[in-house]
């Protein structure tokens, strides 16, 4: 390892920052007690309602889960879109993949 | 909270946890005894790792055990009866865990009766944790004032503790606080091995102390001579700073993570004995 890199970069590199992230994001779920797959269902299921009304651009969207200690956590949302959808049209083809139940519901 | 206690009593009650198995409590809690003691302060240490007892043979008094934690609470023996004297410190005792027995022959309450007998004697009463969340850890959290949290810089280490500060803040008894054990110093400067900053990142928690990986633990408790009482131990030193810090003293930390110039300065200055 150059000595450049074990000055600046050594925290970045190696299986200790591996350990770091995936702890960080362990951590994260077991806190509030939703696995990684319920998660995922959620955000989908809250794109799905955005997309009714919103042009959203899918590929740039980001849903986090943010916690600042244990009692405290967020979601940051940043969902960018390109306008409204055109009253009539039918929103259910620009759907997400999300189950259709949840969907409909909502 | 605090000052409700103090004002009903003298010592502190000091649980030592983790979650996880075999992160060190037994040693922690071994050595701290020991260098607490060796502060002047009055200590008992209880083993609450019914049918696992280890306390004792750690700290090298398994052969003057008569009675024990159990025999206490049902009954056939006094407190002070089982209450093993060390031999170096005339203020350090020693309650041992039944051997026989299972965490369900005593109850939390027990746990609290037992310490509240002893508060008024001692200055610090330090109970051993067996690993897990059930009955045991309910023991042993109960009656304490405040929690010590032990982990290595390991990934499943980490995550388990984590879990135990959650019933901690559940039971009311603060987050507690941290104690790194097992920490690698060349792995952390290769990148290999999360740091204490890493670890502090992740659980958020106050660290009281951070021990590295020391080969001398082992021959510790092969003689039953826990580290602290070792002045050539790395650990041993780190396990007396952290008995200091928890009398109130300001004690800098070693410099575990960065160049051995700066360590051995460090210990010159604040840390030889
Ligand atoms: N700083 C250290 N350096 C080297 N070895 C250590 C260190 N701390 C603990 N050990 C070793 O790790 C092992 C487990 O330690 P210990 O028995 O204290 O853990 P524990 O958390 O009490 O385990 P259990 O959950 O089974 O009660 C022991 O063999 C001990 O010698
Ligand atoms: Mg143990």
């Amino acid at each position: 390892m150059g000595i450049i890199k074990t000055l600046f970069g050594r925290r970045k590199q190696g299986s200790g920052a591996t350990a770091k992230n995936r702890l960080r994001f362990v951590l994260q779920h077991d806190r509030i007690h939703l696995p990684p797959e319920r998660m995922e269902e959620m955000k989908r299921e809250i794109l799905a309602v955005i997309v009714k009304y919103l042009v959203v651009d899918q590929d740039r969207v980001e849903i986090d889960l943010e916690q600042r200690d244990r009692r405290q956590s967020k979601l940051v949302a940043e969902i960018p879109f390109s306008g409204q959808q055109p009253a009539h049209s039918a929103p259910d083809a620009r759907l997400p993949a999300l189950s259709s139940d949840s969907a409909d519901n909502s | 909270m605090e000052s409700e206690e103090k004002s009903r009593t003298d010592a502190r009650v000091i649980t030592v946890s983790s979650g996880k198995g075999g992160v060190g409590k037994t040693t922690a809690t071994a050595n701290l005894g020991i260098s607490l003691a060796s502060l002047g302060k009055r200590v008992v240490v209880i083993d609450a790792d019914i049918g696992l007892r280890n306390l004792d043979i750690i700290m090298g008094l398994e052969n003057r055990i008569v009675y024990d934690l159990v025999d206490v609470v049902e009954g056939r023996s006094k407190l002070r009866q089982a209450m093993i004297k060390h031999k170096k410190f005339d203020d350090l005792f020693l309650i041992p865990a039944a051997q026989t027995r299972d965490k369900m022959a005593i109850s939390p309450e027990d746990m609290v009766q037992m310490t509240d007998e002893l508060r008024e004697d001692f200055d610090y009463i330090l109970i051993d944790s067996p690993a897990g969340i059930e009955r045991g850890f309910r023991n042993a959290l109960e009656p304490a004032d405040e929690v010590l949290i032990v982990t290595n810089p390991e990934v499943s280490a980490v995550r388990d503790a984590d879990r135990i500060v959650g019933l901690i803040e559940a039971a009311e008894k603060g987050p507690g606080k941290l104690i790194i054990n097992r920490l690698k110093t060349d792995l952390v400067r290769k990148g290999e091995m999360l740091s204490s900053d890493d670890v502090y990142d992740i659980l958020g928690l106050t660290i009281i102390g951070i021990i590295p990986e020391d080969e001398m633990v082992l021959s510790a408790s092969n003689s039953g001579i826990p580290v602290t009482l070792n002045l050539n131990s790395q650990a041993g030193m780190a396990f007396g700073n952290i008995a200091r810090r928890i009398t109130g003293e300001d004690v800098p930390f070693m410099n575990l993570d960065g160049n051995p110039g700066i360590l051995r300065r460090f210990l010159r200055l604040f840390d030889g004995r």
